[in-house]
């Protein structure tokens, strides 16, 4: 009997979705990156994806979004359901979807602009004029990414002159400004000193109450750590997805086992 | 030879050849200002040229200048900034962008008297608009859009990747992206190069000669009726700008004092690239310090 490919385990009928592909491929040109994954995402929990360099994992998170749409000579095959809707359909509003699917990069990128302007100009731009609810923005998306105490008496100074983990906590606000339904996180703290690592982290578990987290790391702790489900990829393909503790503890897949255990990537 | 010593050879030999350069330059420089700075005054900047006695001033090749390098600017500044925003953002890598950046590139290089004349024979008798304003302001167009284009889009490049991931993350399109994002960041740096390229064209006089040609008829300053020929503003008359004018004097200047006269132009022209060159540094530092909080 052949050994079976991967292992998908399927979320109990109750679970309500945030997020899922189907048969999601990704190319560049004529290079398959991401081969055929189908992987659900459960609302108000943390997906860790995890995978050694090259496993397709940023790319299968960046075309949740479509912001691979943004690199020339890439496709994207396959369906991306959100609300009952594949977004990865022809005509489907890209810019409308991204504000429902914010995302933070694996470099801090805050605007050159000051703290309280990296976090209004999207609001702005999106009709938003009233100064008191642009004022409670700023201070309620600063304390939730916890940077609110660090940055409150210069919030009109440039963002840029911030430290690099305060910025990336700045780019988790500035996408968490806009409200979105989900947060895909690329790498977010891998730029970062572990202090700044665990600032991070704790802002992302309070985030889970209220946003459904998609995480990619190469931090194996951190998967364990701070998510709920964790999929494993290898060479463009979802090996296993199943509840964290389990890939953690009890694999069922022998690259998974590897992987987890450190013997190679 | 040891390392170090070759090191300390090398530095020696790349601190004269730097010394040199900067000996050369300056020395031109105090030069033309040595003998000139005396010669200008107020007069001499508010009269008009005098063909065959002494005391004549630059009034007309002055105001020329400037007039034609705000039409050109007018011209080729709106031009580039699509251009190069276009050529950063929107163009795809394939050949045909790449034929127009190396055609760009081409244009760039081309010497101005072959712009002068390619001017001459389009604008001048093609287009039957004579030696004027406008046909100078169109030559100095394909003499600068080339290095203004070229500024603008690596002024974009200079923008990281990031920055446009950023904004399209938060649902901007790529057009507020281009728009609201990159264009504030690289701001500064298009400004000072579009400060500089004035500074190249101000001093620009092959490619007039032909185009804008080498007479300053005399100028009514009260009328301002852009489609009388003796108004200022007209862009259908003949205009002799300073650099034309240093040019000609040296060339066939009759007057008693044509040396002084030259003398005084070169002077005021330098000093005025000089302004254009400051200014553009100082531009650029406070657009970027007001653009970005910092």
């Amino acid at each position: 009997m052949a050994e079976p490919k991967q292992f998908i385990r399927e979320l109990p009928a109750t679970a309500e979705l945030a997020l899922s592909t189907e048969d999601l491929r990704v190319f560049y040109g004529s290079k398959e990156a991401v081969h055929g994954v189908t992987l659900p995402f459960e609302r108000y929990k943390i997906t860790a994806l995890i995978g050694p360099s090259g496993s397709g994992k940023s790319t299968f998170l960046r075309s949740l979004n479509r912001m691979n749409d943004t690199i020339d000579g890439s496709s994207v095959t396959g369906k991306i359901m959100y609300r009952g809707l594949d977004i990865n359909a022809k005509g489907i509003d890209v810019y409308e979807m991204r504000r429902h699917i914010g995302m933070v990069f694996q470099r801090p990128n805050p605007f050159a602009k000051s703290i309280y302007d990296n976090i209004t100009f999207a609001l702005r731009r999106f009709g938003e004029k009233d100064k008191t609810v642009l004022d409670e923005a700023v201070e309620t998306s600063l304390k939730q990414a916890a940077l609110w105490d660090e940055v409150k008496d210069k919030l009109h100074k440039s963002a840029q002159a911030l430290s690099g983990g305060q910025q990336q906590r700045l780019c988790i606000a500035r996408a968490i400004a806009m409200h979105p339904d989900v947060l895909l996180m690329d790498e977010p703290a891998s730029a970062l000193d572990p202090i700044s690592t665990a600032a991070v982290e704790d802002t992302m578990l309070q985030l889970k109450d209220k946003y459904t987290i998609i995480i990619v790391t190469h931090n194996m702790q951190q998967a364990a750590r701070i998510s709920d489900y964790t999929a494993f990829f290898y060479s463009g393909d979802c090996v296993e997805f199943d509840e964290t503790r389990r890939i953690f503890t009890r694999p069922k897949m022998q690259a998974t086992d590897d992987y987890v255990a450190g013997h190679f990537g | 030879m040891n390392a170090k010593r070759a090191d300390k050879i090398a530095t020696a030999i790349i601190d004269v050849v730097a010394g040199i350069i900067v000996l050369i330059l300056a020395s031109l420089l105090g030069y033309i200002l040595f003998r000139g700075v005396p010669q200008i005054s107020w007069h001499f900047l508010t009269s008009p040229a005098k063909a065959f006695e002494k005391g004549g001033g630059i009034a007309y090749q002055l105001f020329n200048s400037f007039y034609l390098l705000f039409l050109s600017m007018l011209i080729s500044v709106p031009i580039a900034l699509g251009a190069g925003i276009y050529l950063s953002e929107y163009a795809r890598k394939n050949w045909i962008t790449e034929v127009v950046r190396t055609s760009i590139e081409i244009l760039s290089s081309l010497p101005s008297v072959v712009v002068g004349l390619f001017g001459f024979l389009i604008f001048v008798l093609q287009w039957h608009l004579g030696f004027s304003i406008l046909s100078g302001a169109l030559a100095l167009t394909v003499f600068n859009l080339p290095l203004l284009t070229r500024n603008v889009e690596d002024a974009l490049h200079q923008v990281a990747f990031t920055q446009r991931e950023a904004g399209l993350a938060l649902g901007l399109s790529r057009w507020e992206t281009v728009t609201r994002v990159v264009i504030p960041e690289a701001l500064p740096g298009i400004i000072s190069g579009m400060v500089l390229g004035a500074g190249r064209v101000f001093g620009e006089a092959a490619a007039l000669i032909y185009t804008a040609g080498q007479s300053a008829p005399a100028l009514d300053f009260t009328n301002w009726n852009p489609m009388s020929i003796s108004s200022p503003l007209s862009p259908f008359r003949p205009a002799e700008t300073l650099a034309v004018h240093i040019w000609k004097i040296n060339s066939e200047g009759i007057q008693p004092d044509a040396a002084a006269v030259s003398a005084g132009a070169s002077a005021v022209l330098i000093i005025v690239v000089l302004l254009f060159n400051f200014g553009a540094r100082y531009l650029g530092k406070l657009l970027h310090k007001k653009m970005t909080a910092a």
